[in-house]
């Protein structure tokens, strides 16, 4: 009966969504009033359907209702109460059911927090975003029906990939759909923009907090998936640029652009075509991640091969909403009258040399991932590209990114000298290139050449940040610091602060890690990076679900105890092994064993040792950059807005009455 | 285990699982290169991982012969030949550079000058044009956005 | 309508254009993504030197089959599309003539001479591969896998994947066929 139910309620969602996505936007191009009233009710009603329909199958999963065939596939009865909450969300149908919901739980939200905005804006947004709430309702309900009863329903059901089963894999895809979803908000309203005909700064200012947010989101997201990738794989790899990955990342490079470039729309009213077009590729790209990796065109063909009318149901989605977004624009867009002049040497010319950057970095990545697949189709032949290309142009390109957030930050609006920008940028960069270059040399264990530049432009950054610390807190001083700058700016800092902290873990955790994979015995130690690992024996035990041979090392530095780790070796019912490595996490280092097999009787094993030196900045440069754009996103302009809004209807309403 | 194939149809990858060895170097330059290779060299039989990080039966014997290799002094290039004379181009993640991957290799690099051409051509072209003047209802409504931003 | 405003189009049709492309050759062929073609078609076979499965002291080499043309079958116990080709295999080798050559590859000597023994061995010559070493001298990744040999010592023909009385039929008798007349 609850798959009904269901089953029902994704029915009545798409009612919802469908006129969501017909009544406001009609209504709006033809000014009848109670069409465009209809956004928020449908809006509102699909999320209460959308709601159900996952309590429903969450419901299913708790209740090991094995006769819905998606449950039966991805529990069973010993799965903890935690895996069986995030399972809803870890294959196929539940993931694009998640989705759905994340996107009608946006538009709820969005109808709900914007008064400052015209209604038939609003209306316009809920529209754009009911188009791709049906699209997605109508995938899931046609070819990939989470509810799917089976006629002959199992005692018992599968297993939930084992992979799964640890708790930041299942955090890591609720942020990244929030991130995915959010992205469709600052879409929906540069489209609504396009359609009502009105490109100036205020879609901008509106769209602005959205975009933040959810780039906040989809930066913790791949945090969190990076962190996961690092402890459950074992490997102590933090980024493997898997399509999977890279599809993640894509949105994420075009959404910081397009974080920046709203900043710029918005205050300066300045590239106005080209932040739309950035809008709209950060959502195409969302979309473009979530169904071609989650369906396999990348990665494994099989579910296209056994279903092939989802790969054409999604190039038609695709193209409708992609393809019409962008012909829209190419209308719209040619409109477009900039009055807005900026020199050379201005914040204006930084900012859009960092969005050509990360323009191109996205496209590049774009062109890796998509290569082989591209060969293999003109049947030219079959290449594998991986890492080593990724990082050989992901690094050249993106250095200079880190200069600009320096430079930019510092350049003054509209116009700047060059002269007094360099007489300026002097000191940061002498104190940079030398403290880089006597940090590697004498604080470093080797010399490279690779971690003098990384800490060059890692404190190059912090300099300039430094430096805008102090400007902006003028003849005040610290005092000033604290008066003048808004969230927004300390957003700025805080973000571009992370990248400081990130360009430090990647270099120095790149350059300087050493692992060593040896064969070891009960009580046998080995020394590693300055600390002794002392085996104590593996021994064999039951966890929840799983057997397990849990290892025990003792850490210590100079016979003094540091650590002792457990890494694990699980079994799962579905037979997947999975290495659970013990890892001591520092802010300066990481050590981490994983524990390989037995060899022979006598007890030894084969284990994998890392010493890794600060690779949690790189964690924690993304957290900064989290954090900055969280505190960009509450600036209190928004909130100032919001409240003058609010006050505008109550005066209204007051008048009415009156 | 990570992403290895699910089985296909027709034809089924190695499973089974064996990863961390202890192999014992000559020298650390050794060791190096080793630790490179496997790293660069892709497993056949996983969805997208290099020999380092499989656990794939073949990756442990590619492991293997790489191992021996380099411990009978093949240089790195000698390995990769000697791997792409038997599994052909798809087993390097570090594509060569060749006619089919020219737009691969220079693409990006390509792009970044495209892309830093148009914006100083822009820029350029921006400060030669005038001064659009602004009608007295959108000078109106860029003062009020103004008068928020500084509020 | 200034036309540089429709790139962006222009490029995402081209980006579409490759996954119809892709999709459209992923219903020939379900699997093409995943064949890695050998690059050993049209080059001298590698020799194959390895411990006879059945008496592992003794050694079976491919050069015993110089001159003629032979079918190397790469298969295992562990490889459920090998049991399903294994009777078809039996059929060519007693009834078609074909000379095989099986590898039983990181395998279980004793379930593999038990098979063999239970349903027929259809081959010449098993050589045991645990190591791999033979099969990577082939760049073989999966099993089952076929190919062909000329009498020159040539590799003609590849394929991943269980035999069938369909790819015999279409592909593999004619190819015989072309290559014990030329």
């Amino acid at each position: 009966m609850i798959p009904e139910i269901g089953q029902l309620a994704l029915i009545l969602a798409l009612c919802m969504a469908l006129v969501q996505a017909v009544f406001p936007i009609a209504g709006a191009h033809k000014g009848v009033a109670s069409w465009v009233a209809l956004a928020k009710p449908a809006a509102l009603g699909q999320l209460l359907f959308m709601t159900i329909g996952y309590a429903c199958l969450t419901y299913g999963f708790l209740e090991h209702d094995f006769s819905i065939r998606y449950v039966a596939t991805n529990s069973n009865t010993s799965l903890p109460i935690l895996y069986l909450i995030s399972g809803v969300w870890g294959a196929h149908e539940g993931s694009l059911l998640f989705w759905t919901l994340t996107l009608s739980l946006w538009t709820g939200v969005v109808t709900l927090f914007s008064r400052s905005v015209p209604e038939v804006m609003v209306a316009r947004v809920v529209g754009v975003m009911g188009v791709v709430s049906v699209g997605f309702l109508l995938f899931m309900l046609l070819t990939s029906n989470p509810f799917v009863r089976l006629m002959n329903p199992p005692l018992e059901g599968r297993d939930l990939n084992p992979l799964l089963q640890d708790p930041g894999l299942a955090i890591h895809p609720p942020l990244l759909y929030m991130g995915y979803v959010g992205f469709s908000v600052a879409f929906a309203f540069a489209i609504a923009a396009m359609l009502g005909g009105r490109l100036d700064a205020a879609w901008a200012r509106w769209s602005r907090p959205w975009t933040n947010i959810a780039w906040v989101f989809l930066t913790l997201g791949i945090v969190i998936g990076s962190w996961w990738a690092y402890y459950e794989l074992g490997w102590g790899g933090w980024w493997f640029w898997d399509p999977v990955e890279n599809a993640s990342f894509m949105p994420w490079i075009i959404g910081t652009a397009l974080v920046h470039s709203l900043a710029v729309t918005e205050k300066r009213g300045a590239f106005k075509a080209w932040t739309v077009l950035l809008a709209i590729f950060a959502f195409s790209l969302s979309l473009l991640g979530t169904f071609l990796v989650r369906s396999g065109v990348l990665t494994s063909v099989h579910a296209f091969a056994t279903d092939p009318s989802r790969g054409v149901f999604i190039l038609l989605f695709l193209s409708v909403i992609i393809g019409g977004s962008l012909l829209l624009y190419s209308w719209r867009a040619s409109q477009i009258r900039s009055s807005v002049h900026f020199t050379l040497f201005s914040r204006e010319t930084g900012l859009l040399l960092t969005n050509v950057i990360l323009m191109v970095t996205a496209c590049s990545i774009l062109l890796g991932t998509l290569y082989p697949l591209v060969l293999d189709a003109l049947g030219v032949g079959k290449i594998s590209v991986g890492p080593p290309y990724f990082n050989s142009v992901f690094i050249p390109l993106t250095a200079p990114l880190a200069v600009l957030a320096g430079v930019g930050a510092l350049a003054r609006w509209k116009r700047d000298s060059g002269l007094s920008l360099a007489r300026k940028l002097a000191l940061p960069m002498l104190l940079s290139v030398g403290g880089g270059f006597a940090l590697t040399l004498w604080a470093l264990p080797h010399f490279s050449w690779g971690a003098a530049l990384g800490l060059v432009l890692a404190l190059w950054v912090l300099l300039t940040m430094l430096l805008w610390l102090k400007e902006q807190g003028g003849a005040a001083g610290l005092a000033g610091v604290f008066k003048n700058i808004s969230r927004a700016g300390w957003g700025m800092f805080f973000g571009h602060l992370g990248i400081a902290v990130f360009v430090v873990g990647v270099a120095l955790t790149s350059i300087y890690s050493t692992e060593k994979d040896l064969r070891i015995e009960k009580g046998q130690s080995y020394h590693l990076g300055g600390y002794d690992f002392l085996f104590k024996g593996a021994e064999r035990s039951a966890g929840p679900n799983y057997l397990m041979d849990r290892g025990e090392v003792v850490v210590s530095r100079e016979g003094e105890h540091v650590a002792t780790l457990f890494p694990e070796k699980r079994d799962y019912r579905s037979g997947m092994p999975m290495t659970e490595a013990g890892i001591d996490a520092g802010l300066t280092r990481d050590l981490f064993v994983a524990l390989g097999e037995p060899l022979g009787k006598d007890g030894a094993w084969s284990l994998r040792i890392y010493h890794k030196p600060f690779v949690r900045w790189v964690w924690l440069g993304g957290l900064f950059m989290a954090f900055g754009g969280l505190l960009a996103a509450l600036d209190k302009r928004y909130f100032r807005l919001a409240r003058k809004a609010r006050l505008e209807t109550e005066a209204n309403t007051a008048g009415g009455k009156a | 285990m990570r992403r290895i194939l699910v089985l296909l149809v027709l034809w089924s990858p190695l499973l089974a699982f064996a990863n961390i060895e202890a192999y014992r170097f000559d020298n650390p330059q050794k060791e190096a290169d080793y630790r490179v290779l496997i790293a660069e060299l892709r497993c056949l039989v996983c969805q997208n991982q290099n020999l380092a990080d499989s656990n794939a039966e073949l990756a442990q014997d590619m492991r293997r012969q790489t191992y021996e290799m380099v411990q009978s002094g093949s240089s790195k290039e000698e390995i990769i030949v000697y791997m792409v004379q038997r599994y052909g181009d798809f087993v390097l993640y570090r594509p060569p550079f060749m006619p089919s991957t020219v737009l691969l290799w220079v693409g990006p690099f390509l792009i970044f000058a495209v892309g830093v051409g148009i914006l100083l051509l822009f820029i350029r072209r921006r400060n030669q044009e005038p001064v659009v003047q602004l009608s007295s209802e959108e000078h109106a409504r860029a003062k009020g956005l103004l008068d928020q931003e500084t509020k | 309508m200034k036309k540089r405003y429709l790139i962006p189009f222009g490029i995402f049709m081209a980006i579409m254009a490759i996954f119809v492309l892709g999709l459209y050759r992923m219903g020939e062929d379900p699997n093409f993504t995943r064949n890695v073609p050998s690059v050993l078609i049209g080059k001298q076979a590698p020799k194959i030197d390895l411990p006879d499965l059945f008496d592992q002291s003794k050694t079976v080499s491919s050069s015993s089959l110089a001159g003629q043309v032979w079918v190397l079958n790469v298969w295992a116990t562990w490889c459920p599309e090998c049991w399903r080709e294994h009777a078809f295999l039996v059929h060519l080798a007693r009834n078609e003539g074909v000379k095989l050559f099986g590898i039983d590859w990181r395998d279980d000597a004793a379930a593999a001479k038990r098979l063999l023994v239970d349903k027929g061995n259809p081959f010449v010559a098993v050589g045991f591969d645990p190591e791999s070493r033979a099969i990577m001298d082939w760049g073989v990744y999966g099993a089952p896998e076929t190919f062909v040999i000329d009498k020159q010592g040539v590799v003609r023909w590849k394929k991943a994947g269980a035999m069938t009385r369909e790819l015999w039929e279409s592909e593999l008798k004619p190819l015989l066929q072309k290559l014990e007349k030329g």
